[in-house]
């Protein structure tokens, strides 16, 4: 491998054939060149993806209630289903052990908000502990909604980043008083949501505090929980569903709604559509994948054909060489040798051009599915390694073909 | 240096068999400069190729200084080949993309020797074939004679103990062809074993011994006066 000989020798028979090396590299450079762009591509579709899914937990349950459309039991349809406080309760207590965070929401839209002088109408959500992390929120000052504000029903509020800044400039809001249609609320924290603007315009205050202050009892809007992830994906998928469909089961029979009523009560699970989405996402990686490979060994079958001809056109030099006592060994190392060498470097040539390219366009695509295409590291590696591979497949055969060929036969004169 | 004994090869073309070389019985000794005569299809390149492991005899024996060679594999062959012989052959065989040197000196690079003496013993027998000067020429370059001086020089590069020359002079012109053969005398002379094939009387007649093939069998073997090529030059 490390004989200056013969390097000499390859860069010799390369050099005469200066237009076939180059044509034969092209197509192998191409099919790296195509590969590399695909995988980046797939990645970028996979970052795109997995941030649309971060603004909120992946494993999350989402219940909300409509009107039936079905009569049952001697009931009319058109009855507006309400969920209350005891349904919540009765449901995060039954599947305790399958729940990791909850809480039942009551949400107010376009609620009038105003310090001082400023005034904006935005959501504000009577909301329990759990949904900062069913959010995904981090808190950029202060802290979140907890127990005891809603044990006591404390008109404490939690505002986003986006809503500080409208209403506070730059003055520090903790400790604040703003005021929620005249009533006066405490700021204790501002948060920030990966969701965005619109989730960072809203308001959170104690459910029960919210229940109390806008006349709604024991009503409630939504309860949102997460399950608790197992490591195997398709088991928390099916747990999930589980759940997701028991919930969905408990809430008809409490209210008296029939079972196929598909508009009184709603449950929608994240994990069944994130799995959904995931191996839509896995299947296009698959398919570039194999679009790649293809490419690369279009090449590779070039370069094998070329290869061939090598051998065909050097018989008479193989010939020579054995008769001067050339062991087969190192005709097939010299002939392999030349193949690895050229896939490699015309490969590696395909792989720093694509790396190249998504370096400097990468960064700027950005679109909701589509976001930082790049290759990684290991990728790049794994791509250099099916190089080498492919390089000495490329090259078994004409070398296997060339330790054959019998000196007598080379060397009688035409 | 050479034993060969009821030597058979036949070679089958589909249905056909042609029975080559009939029963060869000969003996070489060290030093001996000798030529295997025979018009076209009397046998003589398959026995030269069997003395040169190039291919192998259906029966009998043939010892090489005191190896016996036998059922080799290609790996031993090579190694043999690279030991014991030298080629010359008609069409010179040179690698034509390699300089002078580098052409004789690949059976060394083939042996395992370091670079450095490779060029040292390359360029030795470059200069006793008289091409110093032409060390880094092409074998495009070069002359008819000059190539097949280019080609001794490389058979002789890993001291074999039998050169092996088939037709050496058949492409050359008359004069060259004498300063070839002042050449092999000389190399014989410092006591090389030395065999040529050849079909040419004149050139025969500068060996020290005459085998003459026909029909797969030997009909004739003996010394003869040795005619100095020098005295032609």
């Amino acid at each position: 491998m490390f004989d200056i000989e013969r390097w000499q020798e390859i860069f010799e028979t390369l050099k005469k054939n200066k237009l076939r090396t180059f044509l034969t590299g092209l197509s192998v450079a191409s099919g790296i060149f195509i590969l590399v762009i695909l995988l980046g591509f797939s990645k970028g579709i996979e970052n795109g993806v997995k941030s649309e899914f971060e603004q909120d937990a992946t494993n999350l349950i989402t219940v909300w209630t409509g009107v039936t459309t079905k009569s049952y039991k001697g009931l009319n349809p058109g009855r507006y289903i309400q969920m209350k406080n005891e349904n919540f309760d009765f449901i995060s207590q039954k599947y305790d052990q399958h729940i990791e965070y909850e809480t039942s929401l009551f949400s107010i839209w376009g609620a009038e908000i105003s310090y001082k002088n400023e005034t904006v109408n935005y959501q504000v959500r009577g909301a329990m502990p759990g949904h900062q992390f069913i959010e995904n929120a981090d808190m950029e000052s202060g802290r979140f909604v907890n127990q005891a504000d809603l044990d006591e029903t404390r008109k404490v509020a939690v505002i986003g980043r986006k809503l500080r800044q409208d209403l506070f400039k730059d003055e520090d809001p903790i400790n604040k008083s703003i005021s929620i249609y005249g009533m006066n609320f405490k700021v204790i924290g501002v948060f920030i949501d990966p969701g965005g603007e619109r989730e960072e315009q809203q308001a959170y205050i104690p459910l029960s505090t919210s229940q109390k202050v806008f006349g709604a009892g024991d009503d409630i809007r939504n309860m949102l929980f997460t399950v608790k992830m197992s490591d195997n994906f398709d088991e928390a998928v099916a747990l999930s569903q589980n759940m997701a469909n028991a919930v969905e089961n408990e809430l008809k029979l409490m209210h008296t709604v029939a079972p196929d009523d598909t508009s009184a009560v709603r449950v929608f699970n994240t994990l069944d559509e994130a799995k959904k989405i995931y191996s839509l996402v896995a299947t296009i990686q698959a398919v570039f994948w194999f679009v790649g490979i293809g490419t690369i060994i279009a090449g590779i079958v070039g370069v094998g054909n070329i290869m061939l001809i090598i051998v065909k056109e050097r018989t008479k030099e193989i010939g020579i060489r054995k008769a001067l006592g050339a062991l087969p060994m190192s005709i097939v190392g010299m002939i392999l040798q030349e193949a690895v060498f050229v896939t490699m470097f015309a490969g590696l040539f395909g792989l720093i051009f694509g790396l190249a390219l998504l370096e400097i366009v990468g960064p700027q695509v950005e679109s909701d599915f589509l976001k930082y295409p790049q290759v990684d590291f290991n990728i790049a590696l794994t791509t250099v390694f099916l190089l080498v591979f492919a390089g000495a497949i490329a090259g078994f055969i004409p070398a296997y073909r060339a330790a054959k060929i019998k000196p007598i036969v080379a060397l009688r004169d035409e | 240096m050479i034993q060969i004994k009821d030597l058979h090869k036949s070679y089958h073309m589909g249905s056909n068999s042609l029975h080559v070389l009939k029963g060869i019985n000969f003996d070489v000794k060290e030093g001996e400069l000798v030529s295997i005569m025979g018009s076209s299809g009397s046998g003589k390149s398959t026995l030269l190729n069997i003395l040169g492991m190039l291919d192998e005899a259906d029966t009998g024996s043939y010892i090489l200084d005191n190896v016996p060679i036998k059922g080799l594999n290609e790996k031993i062959a090579a190694k043999y080949r690279n030991e014991f012989l030298g080629f010359i052959f008609q069409s010179f065989n040179l690698i034509n993309y390699k300089s002078a040197l580098d052409n004789v000196s690949m059976p060394l690079y083939y042996k395992g020797i370091k670079r450095k003496e490779r060029t040292e013993r390359a360029m030795h027998y470059l200069e006793k074939v008289g091409l110093a000067q032409w060390s880094h020429h092409l074998p495009s370059e070069l002359s008819g004679g000059q190539k097949q001086r280019v080609a001794i020089a490389r058979a002789l590069a890993s001291d074999p103990k039998v050169l092996l020359a088939d037709e050496p002079t058949g492409a050359l012109d008359t004069k060259t062809s004498y300063e070839v053969m002042e050449l092999i005398q000389g190399i014989n002379d410092e006591g090389k074993t030395i065999l040529v094939v050849t079909h040419e009387h004149d050139i025969a007649q500068m060996t020290k011994r005459i085998v003459n093939l026909k029909d797969g069998v030997i009909i004739d073997d003996s010394k003869v006066e040795q005619v100095r090529a020098s005295q032609y030059v």
